[in-house]
């Protein structure tokens, strides 16, 4: 979908998504980071199980929430990419936790 | 807990000229942002991409490249600086709460400057919620902060100055954009001509000039340029992979895998409405902005709004606002009086006049569509609780008053985002089904915490000192 234009410009990151590594680049978000992977959908909407991706990348729409080191409901698009990072898509509605 | 003597929330260019302006001149100043870096949207990345990225700055332009100045000017004014950092509340009483790296604090102030920016107008098209449609300004920062270029393609639609911007700069950094579906319509370029002597008169040259530039290097891309364009519509189950349209009266079909969406620009409101500041409806650019005087000042006393969050004026008018909303709140802490005030603002306000001069054009020429405000009855257009245009007016059928009442019976603007994406939408449509004005009809009433935070957070909170 996406690709980088000068790869290498930034140092290169390591985090793990559904359990399989994408690489990604100091700087990035980790929506950024996802869709530069292939990444095109980040969750299932509670009310009709639809896929849903990013949409505005600047914490306005919510439609790029995923679970990230355990936190579900986090904006993917708000937060930067750390080495080691576990990322997972959320699927339905959050248990109230 | 100390107050700080001023408070300004938002590191684009209203934030950090005014946060400049006051530290410059010994106020106490803490800029707020929820960026990891300042710049705001328009000038995001700025720091980084031009200490690392040159090829990437060539391909942004000069415009973008200008943010360095500003950003610069605000490192060394001595301003305090909490990026990462979203605030969730804001109270008349000028307390100022903050979520950031997982802890949430409190902050006083003596004054406080809204320069929360803009967002992207809501575009309810049919299948806008598809992954792989974004809105312009999205796949704009994917540029901007990753250096991220389309490889399937592309295609960019609606209407606006971001759209021409974005579209040129995709050709530079070579995305595949595959086509640009305009939907500015004839009438609309018709009415925009009668306010073009007053742009050009008033300073407004440079700005279209740009838009010539823009237009020209896009026709020389070779990219595909259909104009007049009605009747967007994206197709697919689980991405977008196709875009259909209406143009001279054919309905064509592209293969779209992205599509970016984009009819324009306005005020972000949560937290001037959060605030119960009173809110005027802008006819011609069909958005509420808040409130505030020249200089920025709304009704609540030492609460400021400036830059795009006070009415759409784009980045540099928001700069000369900035700065006069800076001075203005020097003469709040007593620190100028007012005739400093006055001869310290003379060229900001001539800066601001001229950057100006050329909106009513702009506005005019890029009004939105009808139908993007008042969707048909299939669209969805509360993206979170998958609520359609028709729905709400079904309500209203049913007696259904305003905006507070169709959250209440829908849950629209009920969801995560807090009726960011549907309240202007869903304004809209009552408007038109009860025939009544969109300044009548009103908005969702928005409540702390403007973002999410969690219990846990709260619970941390260390005790009001």
């Amino acid at each position: 979908m996406f690709q980088r234009i000068d790869p290498g410009a930034a140092p290169g990151l390591r985090l793990d998504f559904e359990g399989r590594t994408i690489s990604a680049e100091a700087g990035d978000t980790v929506a950024a980071a996802l869709l530069a992977a292939g990444v095109g959908w980040f969750r299932e909407t509670p009310v009709g199980n639809r896929a849903r991706g990013p949409y505005c990348m600047m914490g306005v729409c919510f439609d790029c929430l995923v679970e990230i080191d355990g936190v579900p409901n986090r904006q993917a698009c708000m937060v930067t990419v750390a080495d080691g990072m576990r990322v997972r898509r959320q699927h339905g509605a959050r248990d109230s936790a | 807990m100390s107050a700080w003597d001023a408070i300004v929330i938002g590191a684009g260019p209203a934030g950090l000229a005014a946060a400049s302006v006051l530290a410059e001149r010994g106020a106490n100043a803490l800029l707020i942002d929820e960026q990891p870096a300042p710049g705001g949207q328009i000038y995001r990345g700025i720091e980084q991409l031009a200490a690392t990225r040159p090829g990437l700055l060539a391909v942004l332009g000069p415009d973008y490249a200008h943010g360095a100045d500003l950003v610069q000017r605000f490192r060394a004014s001595g301003a305090a600086y909490l990026p990462g950092s979203t605030v969730w509340q804001v109270t008349p009483e000028r307390e100022v709460w903050l979520s950031g790296a997982g802890r949430s604090a409190r902050h006083d102030a003596k004054a406080i400057l809204l320069a929360t920016g803009a967002m992207e107008r809501p575009v309810p098209v049919p299948g806008w919620t598809l992954p792989g449609v974004m809105t312009a300004g999205a796949v704009q920062i994917l540029l901007k902060s990753s250096g991220l270029r389309a490889d399937a393609p592309l295609v960019l639609a609606g209407s606006g100055p971001l759209l021409y911007l974005l579209a040129q700069q995709c050709l530079a950094a070579g995305a595949r954009l595959s086509a640009i579906l305009d939907t500015t319509s004839a009438a609309n370029e018709r009415a925009a001509l009668a306010h073009l002597p007053a742009a050009v008169v008033g300073g407004g040259l440079p700005y279209l000039r740009k838009g010539l530039q823009l237009r020209k290097a896009i026709a020389k891309g070779g990219v595909k340029w259909v104009r007049h364009v009605t009747k967007l519509r994206i197709e697919g189950t689980d991405a977008a992979t196709a875009i259909t349209f209406e143009s001279k009266g054919r309905t064509e079909r592209l293969p779209a895998a992205l599509v970016a969406l984009h009819e324009g620009v306005i005020p972000a409101q949560q937290m001037t409405r959060a605030l119960g500041l009173d809110h005027s409806w802008d006819a011609v650019a069909q958005c509420f902005r808040p409130a505030v005087d020249a200089w920025g000042n709304s009704a609540i006393p030492g609460i400021l709004v400036a830059g795009d969050s006070a009415g759409i004026g784009g980045a540099r008018a928001a700069e000369h606002a900035g700065r006069l909303a800076g001075l203005e709140i020097l003469r709040h802490l007593g620190r100028i009086d007012g005739a400093a005030r006055d001869r310290l603002a003379a060229s900001d306000r001539r800066g601001l006049a001229a950057h100006l001069a050329v909106r009513p054009f702009l506005d005019r020429l890029y009004a939105p569509p009808p139908d993007i405000l008042r969707p048909a009855d299939e669209v969805t257009i509360c993206r979170c609780e998958e609520i359609t245009a028709g729905a709400v007016r079904a309500v209203v059928a049913q007696g259904c008053q305003g905006p507070n009442q169709a959250k209440s019976f829908l849950r629209c603007g009920m969801g995560p985002c807090q009726g960011r994406l549907c309240g202007p939408t869903v304004t809209s449509v009552i408007a038109g089904a009860l025939a009544r004005p969109e300044a009548e009809v009103g908005y969702f009433r928005i409540r702390p915490p403007l973002k999410p935070v969690t219990l846990g957070e709260l619970a941390d909170m260390d005790a009001v000192e």
